[in-house]
């Protein structure tokens, strides 16, 4: 080994990045090519929303969370509402849990879309960036028929929601998914099938079995990785008891298995819309709630990401005391740490994004030698087109 | 009775349960076995730390550890008191990996020390002129206007 590949430098990446809805700072230790540590930091984005959440009404707590992440908007809430009425001891009416689940899922499809879009974008497959945020287009407009919003539905309220799904949207959202099936099933086709993202996603930053748990990693990140955890099966709540639907497990651990994990989900989503559809109950949406007794109450339930959490702890007024939020790339990104060892630079950003922290896009990367620019983002996300494209070359 | 719950029960009998309703369950448990309980739940039990949640309170810092049994869907949260005047807690993150940042953001927010944590810095203000002294979830946190006092 010559003294050049011993040598270890440091290539940052972020902090800042429009793409994401939470800025972070990844400090990659390379030797070479090959990285061989990296450094997270966080709290660029931190607004304090367990700070500002006790001086504010349980009826204004989901708003404030809705905003915490944009991707997934509907996951925060609904966390929130479920641990207000575990704290309370009530249950909302079945058209509630119904309409909560359609909700829920119809935003996992558009987060999943979302991701394998960018990530296709990433390796230098921009077609599949655009098929993809084409279909997810279809999703978006089917929250702005029944809530009258793309994003920040503002659907949970505790004991119910606000939108009730009108028996006109009923045809429509069934069209919708249709569509959607049908083109994402050619979508997941085309990327399994491509031997050059095979070639080029498999094997790529795996985190193994071992690692998940220690990490207590959550969502598509561990189920890639063959934990077999889904809070929605584990700890049912709203309707995902009532409607037949898989939970789906893969053993590889690498880049390809995450991807995997949230094409295949998406169909299970399409199933579980439409089992409600058929089961929507008739009733009421909302119930009245006259007081949140003293106590603690604990809400989660599966974002896109993987499980969403809320304590709160109240004292019988009508504020909580005490909010604790755990979003599900808390504990994801920590386990990069890991799953970031030992690949190369090009593969690093990449693995980075796997876990869908919104991290695809790259112009915000830069690296440094010596106090000089060695690379730009743009200059990354070139490495890792170059490697697609030799990987392309060789498969011809 | 769950199993889990029966065997915490015999290997360490001075735990208090409070049952809130069969999926969670709150267990408070001497500080000095916090440790020996947690390593008990995840290594014997296979559960999962969903996270920690520190709470300023009357008698003391309160800090919850929220473990997650996927195969039963209950969660069990170990309820931990720091006095005030001590406020000093073995770390988890020593040997387990998943609590090494929560401890650090308990540590930064409250200003509890996590004894044996292998890198007790903050975690969210690390790159900031916050003064670390000023922890925000205290109760006797002044809240300042910054932009007023210039």
């Amino acid at each position: 080994m010559s003294d050049e590949t011993k040598v270890r430098r440091i290539v940052p990446i972020g902090p800042y990045h429009p793409l994401q809805e939470e800025p972070e700072f990844f400090k990659l230790v390379v030797e070479g090519e090959t990285v061989v540590d990296l450094e997270i930091n966080l709290g660029y984005n931190h607004r304090g929303h367990e700070f500002i959440s006790p001086e504010l009404t349980y009826d204004q707590v989901p708003f404030l969370v809705e905003r915490i992440c944009g991707i997934c908007s509907n996951s925060h809430p609904l966390a929130a509402v479920l641990a207000i009425e575990d704290c309370a001891g009530i249950k909302p009416p079945p058209r509630a849990n119904f309409i909560r689940t359609i909700i829920h899922e119809l935003e996992r499809i558009h987060s999943h879309l979302l991701w394998v879009g960018l990530a296709g974008h990433f390796i230098g497959y921009n077609t599949v960036w655009m098929w993809a945020w084409r279909y997810r287009e279809h999703i978006l407009q089917v929250f702005e028929m029944i809530t009258g919003n793309r994003n920040h539905y503002a659907a949970n309220k505790p004991g119910g929601v606000r939108w009730d799904i009108k028996p006109e949207h009923v045809p429509e959202i069934r069209a919708a998914l249709d569509l959607v099936e049908k083109k994402t099933m050619m979508l997941t086709k085309a990327v399994l099938d491509d031997p050059v993202i095979r070639a080029r996603l498999e094997g790529v930053g795996i985190l193994t079995k071992e690692q998940a748990i220690a990490w207590s990693v959550v969502g598509p990140t561990a189920r890639a990785s063959g934990v077999d955890i889904d809070v929605r099966r584990d700890d049912p709540h709203c309707a995902y008891d009532q409607v037949p639907w898989n939970v789906i497990v893969l053993s590889e651990g690498d880049v390809f298995a995450k991807a995997k994990v949230r094409l295949l989900e998406i169909f299970e989503s399409i199933k579980i819309i439409r089992g409600c559809l058929d089961k929507l109950p008739d009733g009421p949406i909302d119930m009245r709630i006259d007081e949140i007794p003293s106590g603690e109450g604990i809400g989660r339930t599966e974002a896109p990401r993987g499980e969403v959490f809320h304590y709160i702890r109240s004292d019988g007024t009508n504020r909580p005391i005490r909010h604790k939020i755990r979003a599900p790339s808390y504990m994801n990104i920590a386990s990069n740490v890991v799953a970031v060892r030992g690949g190369s630079i090009a593969d690093a950003a990449l693995t980075l994004a796997a876990v869908d922290p919104c991290y695809c896009c790259t112009e915000r990367m830069a690296a440094f030698e010596d106090g000089m620019l060695k690379y730009t983002g743009k200059d990354l996300l070139r490495l890792s087109w170059e490697k697609t494209e030799k990987i392309r070359e060789r498969l011809k | 009775m769950s199993s889990s719950l029966q065997l915490l029960r015999e290997r360490f009998p001075q735990i208090e349960v409070m049952e809130k309703n069969p999926r969670r369950l709150y267990i408070r448990i001497p500080r000095e076995q916090l440790t020996a309980t947690a390593r008990f739940l995840h290594e014997e039990r296979g559960m999962r730390l969903s996270i920690c949640t520190g709470i300023d309170t009357r008698e003391g810092f309160e800090v919850l550890y929220h473990f997650s049994e996927d195969s039963t869907g209950i969660i069990y949260t170990l309820k931990v008191l720091v006095p005030k005047d001590d406020p000093k807690v073995e770390s988890l993150g020593s040997w387990f990996p998943a609590a090494q940042w929560i401890e650090r953001e308990m540590h930064e927010l409250l200003g509890i020390d996590f004894v044996g944590h292998p890198n007790l810095i903050p975690l969210l203000t690390s790159d900031t002129d916050w003064e670390p002294d000023r922890r925000p979830l205290r109760r006797d946190y002044e809240r300042r206007n910054e932009a007023h006092e210039r």
